[in-house]
């Protein structure tokens, strides 16, 4: 019930970013999900892609430092109050949050978080207990 | 079982050593005088005829020779014999103006080769033994140096230089080379390609690395030993003196090298006074050379900081061995007072688990702040895809060097491969500061 993650480290430099995604597109690899985390010096991108793998050895050859994480995706109804349910239900079941991110899907009606716990596995166990919908890797890519 | 070139030199009491030393010391004092102007004006000017060095410790009254005599008498000017005897020069490329020229008799050459095959024994060398010798050829001592050496040792040398890094890997693989002569930042660079190209040092035939011509720290030494999955030697010399094989670290003793002291005198003074410091106290190395025939030296000032360690060595030479270089004393930064060297960072980065060994420190000044930054380069061993855990990483090192040398500095974490890779001498400090 995870899915797995690409990041990728950025120093601050202006065109690396879009020297990635081109790198990606040249290998015909679709992103579904992203986002930036930056400090003063650097960046880290995080990444849902529709082939990590290969994703990851195209980075890498193109000279990235390049990890795979894995995180959890919940799917939730898209409207509003939606986000604080869940986060209100991971306060009650103490979750950590390290980070997260979200979009929205094509027929919007749905919207995907992506969360990275610092315990994945009873992060796992709450959300499934209280009725969510936690999406895999190709539930994701086939959204 | 230990291997000597020439035992009866290399195992000598100290008694026998010294006498040597002094009766070869004399001759060069009073052959320098006679035939060298500007030595003639320093020793004049200080007071000091050749009759009056009576004992090796009267040496300490003859004046000093620094780079700049080199480069005021550029090119020959210090040379001892016409330039028919002089059968090849080298030169090292100065950091300011005209580089420095050195020149070699034919027996000059002949001695080298010598102590370069010497050093080649101590590291375990035969002449059975494949050398790779990247050592650039050409001006620098390096390349030619050893390569007449190995020759001389009656072993194979591949005279590879540096570059090509690609090639010489395949070169290594198909000759079976099994001695590897290099800087060490280059034999890194060599172990990481190796790692791009997915070769196995295993499948090597390397079995020893001869590595000098710039400081590098221990922990650099177990790098390339485990990296490449060989024992690390390290060996010492410099143009002004004779190239390397100045001194050598043994296989069988701790470490340390052994100075060729039939050859070569060597002092430790006190960088800032001149004065000659005790045995085994931390200073800067100075060497008088003893055979040498187109440029003897006088107590030339190396920068180099050293120390000389007079106890008994397992390979049962009597030379004395110097300390692995700390640092030069013109290497070192001041940064807001305190003066840092760059192995000293190195250390403490070779020392942080999963750090590679690829760092620049650049030192800038802001306002009248001066600031230290060192870059480290992003292995996959140490990324993280939380913010958090790289920041601590930053924190830790900036913390360590804080620790040791008592000033913080900024830690900026890079993408991999942006820091220059050596191809000889890695630069690692970029003063951008105009003192």
């Amino acid at each position: 019930m995870r899915v797995e993650q690409i990041a990728v480290f950025l120093e601050n430099k202006s065109g690396r970013l879009a020297e990635i995604t081109a790198t990606l597109a040249a290998e015909n690899i679709n992103i579904r999900a992203l986002s930036v985390a930056d400090t003063a010096d650097f960046g880290i991108l995080r990444l849902i892609v529709d082939n990590v793998e290969k994703a990851k050895s195209t980075l890498k050859s193109n000279g990235f430092t390049v990890g795979i994480t894995n995180v959890i995706a919940v799917e939730v109804a898209d409207r509003t109050g939606g986000l604080a349910k869940v986060l209100k239900t991971i306060e009650e079941e103490s979750l950590n949050v390290e980070y997260m991110y979200a979009f929205v899907n094509k027929t919007g009606e749905n919207a995907v978080l992506i969360f990275r716990f610092d315990d994945m596995d009873k992060a796992i166990e709450a959300l499934q207990r209280t009725g969510y919908t936690i999406l895999s890797g190709k539930e994701i890519c086939a959204l | 079982m230990t291997l000597y070139w020439e035992e009866e030199m290399e195992t000598l009491p100290r008694v026998g050593l010294e006498s040597i030393q002094l009766k070869r010391l004399q001759h060069l004092v009073a052959r320098v005088y006679k035939t060298v102007v500007p030595y003639r004006e320093k020793m004049d000017a200080a007071g000091v005829k050749p009759l009056d060095i009576q004992s090796l410790a009267d040496l300490a009254k003859l004046p000093f020779t620094v780079k700049e005599d080199l480069r005021e008498n550029y090119p020959f000017g210090l040379f001892t014999v016409p330039m028919d005897q002089v059968v090849r020069v080298h030169a090292s490329s100065g950091t300011t103006g005209k580089p420095t020229v050195v020149g070699y008799t034919k027996k000059d050459i002949r001695t080298w080769s010598g102590l370069m095959a010497r050093a080649l024994t101590c590291a375990g060398a035969t002449s059975s033994d494949m050398v790779h010798n990247a050592y650039g050829y050409g001006l620098f001592t390096g390349g030619l140096g050893a390569h007449y050496g190995i020759e001389r040792l009656g072993a194979t040398v591949i005279p590879v230089s540096g570059g090509n890094t690609k090639r010489q890997i395949t070169i290594m693989k198909d000759f079976q080379s099994s001695v590897l002569l290099a800087t060490p930042s280059y034999a890194l660079n060599l172990a990481e390609t190796m790692e791009t190209l997915g070769v196995d040092p295993n499948d090597l035939s390397l079995r020893v690395g001869v590595f000098g011509a710039e400081p590098w720290s221990e922990n650099m030494r177990d790098e390339v030993e485990r990296k490449l999955n060989i024992k690390a030697v390290d060996i010492y010399g410099l143009s002004e003196v004779i190239g390397p094989g100045v001194a050598m670290q043994c296989l069988e003793g701790e470490k340390g090298m052994h100075i060729f002291e039939d050859h070569f005198l060597p002092e430790i003074i006190d960088p800032d006074t001149g004065e000659v410091l005790p045995p085994g106290e931390r200073g800067e190395l100075v060497f008088t050379t003893l055979t040498k025939e187109a440029f003897p030296i006088i107590r030339y000032r190396t920068k180099d900081i050293s120390r000389l360690l007079y106890n008994e060595c397992a390979c049962g030479r009597t030379l004395v061995r110097m300390e692995k270089v700390t640092g030069r004393t013109d290497d070192m930064l001041i940064i807001r007072g305190v003066n840092v060297f760059p192995s000293q960072i190195e250390h403490v980065l070779m020392g942080t688990e999963g750090v590679e060994p690829h760092y620049q420190i650049v030192v800038n000044r802001e306002g009248n702040m001066d600031t230290m930054a060192v870059e480290v380069e992003v292995s996959e061993d140490i990324f993280s895809d939380e913010i958090k855990k790289l920041e601590n990483l930053t924190r830790r090192i900036q913390m360590d060097i804080k620790d040791m040398l008592g000033v913080t500095c900024r830690v900026k974490l890079v993408e991999p491969k942006t820091i220059q890779r050596s191809e000889g001498k890695a630069q690692r400090v970029i003063d951008n500061r105009q003192l």
